[in-house]
C-alpha cells in the first residue's frame, strides 16, 4: 500500500493529552475527536490537515494515558500515517488495533515540515518527493504484521474465532 | 538462565513451556473505567454479541468523570451499567461504591500476587505493588479480552532498580519515583518492566509501594513490579480480606535472572522532589523551587490518595491554616478511605485548616472536573502527570510532589519543604 501526503512535524514526547484533551473523552466519535486533535499545542491543527497527510514526530510519541481516543482523533482528522523515532507502547498497540498505520524511523530529522512524502507501507520505505531521498523504517514483527494486514484487532479476532469454530 | 518475576508470571499464563518473543496469555482479571469502558463495549459488540469470557472476571469502575460532570458522562455510565446487566457482570461500580479504580480494586481483593491483569487505563501498573503483572491497554484490547479471556503480549525485558540507604524525614515513595523518572527519562523504561527492589522498597508500607508502581508508566514502562513479601500478604489479609493458601510465598526473580540494566542508588541524601511543568521527568529538589507561588493544591489521585497520604497531610496541616489566596482540594481515593479519615479526625483537621474535601474521583488529575485550572494558574498536585493543559487551561502549570510537600506548600502558598513548616 502506498500512502501520499504532506508532513506535519512534531517534537519528542507528544503525549495523549496533547493529541486529545481529556475534556473531550466523553465522546467516542472519530470525526468529533478529530476536530479537536492536538488542540492544546497546535490550535486549529485539524483544519490544516488534508486527507492522507502524515504526522512526523520524535521519540516516545503517544506517551501518557491509555485513551484510544488519541489514535481515533488522529485518524478522524484525516491523518493516514504516523512516523516517529519511537512510540509509547499503549499508543502503539491502540493504533495497530484500530488500523492506524505507524512506522518507526530513526532518521525522521531529515524530513522537513510540509515536505511531500510517498510511503510504501509494506516495504517501510519513505520517499521525500522532490529531494530524491529515501528513508527506511523498522520492520514489524511477523506476529504484528498479521493484525496490520487485517487492518486491526477486531477483524483479526473475528477471523481467529471463526477458524477456531471451524476446527 | 533464571527468570525475572515478570517472566515467571507470563509463563504461568501461557500454554507454552518456554517463553517466546510474543505470547498469548490467559487473563485473570480485566477492567475499564467510564472513559475507556464505553469504547471497549462498542468494540466488543463488533467481535461478538453472545457472551463475555467470564462475567466475574470483568469490572467497570466509574471514576473519571464521576459524579457525572455532564449529560454525556452520565450517559456513558448508564451505557456501562446496561451492558453489565445484559451480560450479568456483577462488578459494575458507580462512583459512590468505588472511588478511584487503582485504589479500590486492590482494597477489594480483586488482584492477587502472580495474577496477570489488564486494565483499560495506563495506571493499571499500580497493582505491580502486589506482585501481580498488571498491564495497561486500550479499549480495543480490552474488548478482545472481554470476548476471549486472552491477550497477546511481547514479552518485555526487565530493568532492576535497587534503592539503598535510609530515607530522610519527609522523603517518601513519591520522591523515589520522581527521582527515578528524572534519572532515566519519560521513555527510559519504554516497553520494559521496572522491578523495584532493595532495602528501601522493603521498608516501605504497601501504600508507598503502590505509589511507586503507579508512576512506572511515566517512564514509559509496560509495568512496574515488586516481589511480594510478608507486608504484601498482610495487606491482602487485613485490607482485602484475602487468605492466600497454596500461593508460593517465596516467588521472586531468580538470582541469575537477566536484566537489561540494573540501577543501584543510595537515596539517603535525597530531599523531597518536585516535577516541574510540563513533563514528569523535569524534576528538581524542593529547595530550588521556593519562589514558585501556587493558586491551587490538590492532594489525592491513584498515586497519592490513600489513608497514609492523608495522615501525612493531616500531620502537617493540624492546627495550621492554608494560605488565604490558594485553593486546597483533598480527595480521599475511595469511600473506605474517606470513612477511615473521618474516624481518625483527619477530615476535621483539613476543613479547619481551610481545605475543601472532594468526593472520591479522578477529577482534576486529568482535567476532568472538580478543580480545573484557568489561564496562567499554577497548581501543585500529588497526581502523576503535568503535561500541557493536563489540569485545565493550556496555559496553566502543574507541579507534581508528595502529600508532605503539597501540605506544606498549601500553608505557605508557594512550593515549600515540609521542614520549613513543621521543623
Amino acid at each position: 500500500m502506498i500512502i501520499r501526503g504532506r508532513a506535519h512535524k512534531f517534537g519528542d514526547n507528544i503525549n495523549t493529552d496533547d493529541i486529545i484533551a481529556a475534556k473531550y473523552l466523553d465522546s467516542q466519535d472519530e470525526k468529533f475527536l478529530g476536530s479537536k486533535c492536538m488542540e492544546n499545542i497546535y490550535p486549529n491543527f485539524s483544519k490544516q490537515v488534508k486527507k492522507g497527510d502524515i504526522i512526523i514526530a520524535g521519540k516516545n510519541f503517544g506517551c501518557g494515558s491509555s485513551r484510544e481516543h488519541a489514535p481515533l482523533a488522529i485518524k478522524g482528522c484525516g491523518i493516514s500515517l504516523v512516523i516517529a523515532k519511537s512510540f509509547a507502547r499503549i499508543f502503539y498497540r491502540n493504533s495497530i488495533n484500530i488500523g492506524l498505520p505507524l512506522l518507526e524511523c530513526k532518521e525522521v530529522d531529515s524530513i522537513k515540515d510540509k515536505d511531500f512524502l510517498e510511503v510504501d507501507l509494506s516495504k517501510g520505505e519513505i520517499k521525500i518527493v522532490g529531494r530524491s531521498k529515501v528513508l527506511n523504517s523498522e520492520k514489524f514483527p511477523l506476529f504484528l504484521q498479521e493484525i496490520i494486514n487485517r487492518e486491526g484487532l477486531i477483524a483479526w479476532l473475528r477471523c481467529n474465532l471463526k477458524e477456531r469454530r471451524n476446527r | 538462565m533464571g527468570l525475572t518475576l515478570a517472566e515467571k508470571i507470563f509463563l504461568r499464563h501461557s500454554s507454552k513451556k518456554r517463553l517466546e518473543d510474543f505470547v498469548y496469555s490467559n487473563i485473570d482479571f480485566c477492567f475499564a473505567n467510564d472513559i475507556t469502558g464505553p469504547l471497549a463495549v462498542k468494540q466488543f459488540y463488533k467481535i461478538t454479541e453472545k457472551r463475555v469470557f467470564n462475567s466475574k472476571r470483568i469490572a467497570f469502575v466509574c471514576d473519571h468523570f464521576t459524579p457525572a460532570k455532564d449529560k454525556n458522562s452520565a450517559n456513558n455510565v448508564a451505557f456501562l451499567r446496561n451492558f453489565s446487566l445484559r451480560f450479568k457482570i456483577p462488578n459494575f461500580f458507580d462512583i459512590n461504591q468505588c472511588g478511584i479504580e487503582h485504589v479500590f480494586l486492590a482494597e477489594k481483593g480483586f488482584i492477587k500476587p502472580l495474577d496477570l491483569v489488564v486494565g483499560a487505563d495506563s495506571h493499571t501498573c499500580t497493582f505491580g505493588a502486589l506482585g501481580a503483572l498488571a498491564i495497561g491497554v486500550g479499549s480495543t484490547d480490552l474488548a478482545g479480552v472481554m470476548a476471549t479471556g486472552t491477550c497477546w503480549f511481547k514479552v518485555p525485558k526487565s530493568l532492576k532498580f535497587i534503592y539503598k540507604g535510609r530515607l530522610s524525614k519527609w522523603v517518601s515513595a513519591k520522591d523515589l519515583i520522581l527521582y527515578t523518572i528524572f534519572k532515566i527519562g519519560v521513555d527510559g523504561a519504554l516497553y520494559k518492566v521496572m522491578e523495584f527492589s532493595g532495602p528501601v522498597i522493603k521498608s516501605l508500607n504497601m501504600e508507598g509501594r503502590f505509589t511507586i508502581c503507579n508512576m512506572a508508566i511515566e517512564a514509559g514502562a509496560k509495568t512496574g513490579i515488586i516481589e511480594p513479601d510478608g507486608k504484601t500478604f498482610n495487606y491482602l489479609r487485613r485490607v482485602a480480606g484475602l487468605k492466600l493458601q497454596g500461593l508460593n510465598r517465596r516467588l521472586k526473580s531468580d538470582p541469575d535472572a537477566s536484566y537489561e540494566e540494573i540501577y543501584e542508588w543510595d537515596v539517603s541524601n535525597l530531599e523531597p522532589q518536585v516535577a516541574c511543568p510540563h513533563l514528569p521527568s523535569n524534576v528538581k529538589p524542593v529547595s530550588k523551587l521556593s519562589s514558585v507561588k501556587l493558586d491551587q493544591v490538590v492532594i489525592g489521585s491513584c498515586t497519592n490518595g490513600r489513608i497514609s497520604d492523608l495522615r501525612v497531610a493531616a500531620k502537617i496541616l493540624k492546627g495550621r491554616k492554608v494560605k488565604s489566596n490558594s485553593r486546597v482540594i483533598i480527595i480521599p481515593a475511595t469511600p473506605n478511605i474517606y470513612k477511615q479519615a473521618l474516624k481518625e479526625g483527619l477530615i476535621r483537621i483539613f476543613i479547619e485548616a481551610g481545605c475543601i474535601i472532594s468526593p472520591p474521583t479522578c477529577g482534576p488529575c486529568l482535567g476532568g472536573h472538580m478543580g480545573i485550572l484557568g489561564k496562567g494558574e499554577v497548581s501543585l498536585a500529588t497526581t502523576n502527570r503535568n503535561f500541557i493543559g493536563r489540569m485545565g487551561h493550556p496555559e496553566s502549570f502543574v507541579y507534581l510532589a508528595s502529600p508532605a510537600v503539597a501540605s506544606a506548600s498549601a500553608i505557605k502558598g508557594r512550593i515549600t519543604h515540609p521542614q520549613e513548616v513543621v521543623g
